[in-house]
């Protein structure tokens, strides 16, 4: 069996780390699940599967990961896969930074960009996508700075509260498939 | 009885005491919850959590985030002892800074380790305090892979084995790490320490 965890590390069947995750058969089978509810969903619902793998495309891309990217990139109409690289150019940054509340924490606040696309992105990619990317960015590189107003201008863009908790999985689950593939790549690399 | 009721101080320091968490967003009701929510919360004690019944808006992805996060953290088999998973789990939430998400796991590393006065260092110091090799070769590799990009290399599986890990435990340390870029991100995301 390979799934996407496998083919993001590079894990073959019959290698050492194909082994090791056989040995947590639940962990890899509920990632796919993940991946499969989240980007393949049966009911899109409130997110388009369109929507879906410009997120993951842009959340990947936010995260340096080429590999990640390019599959879902592949499933985008072109314009809208330019767009989505170009949201990536202009707004990539390094992670995590953000602010703490008021107190001895204080001294460990870190600034960072904000989220900020061209008109031209902006416009390309419209009001719904450059809100979600503007989400996406703050959970990917500053989660510590997220607040009652981030969701606001989610709903502001037309986004249903089923949405809002759909984008943040899809974010979320990212940081999570790509770390996991970036630490089991590594692992299979040391010798 | 006072006319005015002063709301509980947001938490801003990291702590194991029990801290609570607000939603931002509408969590369903209890009486709206139909059989496929239930089935995605997993527990049925979970019905009674607001995150959780937020979360339940996706019913297909709470399931699976749930039943993931279950197999990284309980799964018996072998691997790292379920102490350093947990360590594993506080530190990257000590990074990103999800003070909530640190105070239950940093209580569970506790539990489980008998080291508390460790785990509070973690907490008060950061991923840069001095835990005792083996502990500081988990919280560094759970801290590397946890920045953006992951900053986890060669040097991090390297000291992770000479502290005495084997490939399992290490890669059980991985998806503790991992998880909790995802948990944080949901916790932090969806609701925070005040209403």
């Amino acid at each position: 069996m390979n799934d996407t965890l496998d083919s993001l590390a590079g894990i073959t069947p019959g290698s050492a780390l194909d082994a090791l995750r056989a040995r947590r058969p639940l962990t890899r089978a509920h990632s796919q699940a993940s991946h499969d509810a989240l980007f393949t969903p049966a009911e899109p619902g409130a997110v388009s599967r369109e929507e879906r793998a410009a997120l993951a495309a842009y959340v990947a891309g936010l995260h340096g990961d080429a590999v990640a990217a390019a599959p879902h990139a592949a499933r985008l109409p072109a314009p809208l896969a330019a767009a989505v690289a170009a949201a990536v150019e202009e707004t990539r940054a390094a992670g995590p930074y953000g602010r703490y509340p008021a107190g001895p924490l204080s001294v460990e606040d870190q600034d960072g960009p904000p989220f900020a696309l061209s008109s031209g992105t902006a416009a390309a990619l419209g009001t719904r996508l450059a809100a979600a990317f503007g989400h996406a960015h703050l959970l990917v590189y500053h989660p510590r700075d997220a607040a009652p107003a981030a969701q606001d201008a989610l709903k502001h863009a037309g986004w249903s509260a089923d949405a809002a908790v759909t984008l943040s999985q899809i974010v979320a689950f990212l940081a999570y498939q790509l770390r996991a593939a970036h630490g089991l790549r590594v692992l299979a690399a040391t010798a | 009885m006072p006319d005015t009721i002063t709301p509980p101080a947001e938490p801003n320091v990291f702590t194991r005491d029990q801290i609570g968490w607000h939603p931002w967003l509408p969590p369903l009701e209890e009486a709206e919850l139909t059989p496929r929510h239930l089935a995605a919360l997993v527990d049925a004690a979970r019905v009674k959590s607001p995150y959780f019944r937020l979360l339940a808006r996706d019913p297909e992805a709470l399931e699976h985030r749930t039943r993931t996060d279950k197999d990284i953290f309980l799964n018996p088999d072998a691997g790292a002892p379920r102490a350093e998973r947990e360590l594993a789990a506080t530190a990257a939430s000590r990074v990103n800074g999800c003070i909530y998400c640190a105070s239950v796991h940093a209580r569970h590393a506790a539990t489980y380790s008998k080291r508390v006065e460790d785990v509070d260092r973690l907490l008060a110091e950061g991923v840069g305090a001095d835990l005792g090799e083996r502990w500081n070769a988990i919280v560094e590799a759970a801290a590397a892979l946890t920045a953006t990009p992951p900053a986890f290399g060669a040097k991090h599986v390297t000291r992770l084995r000479a502290a005495g890990l084997d490939d399992l435990a290490i890669a059980d340390v991985i998806h503790a790490a991992a998880f909790f870029g995802w948990a944080n991100r949901l916790m932090l995301s969806l609701g925070g320490t005040r209403p």
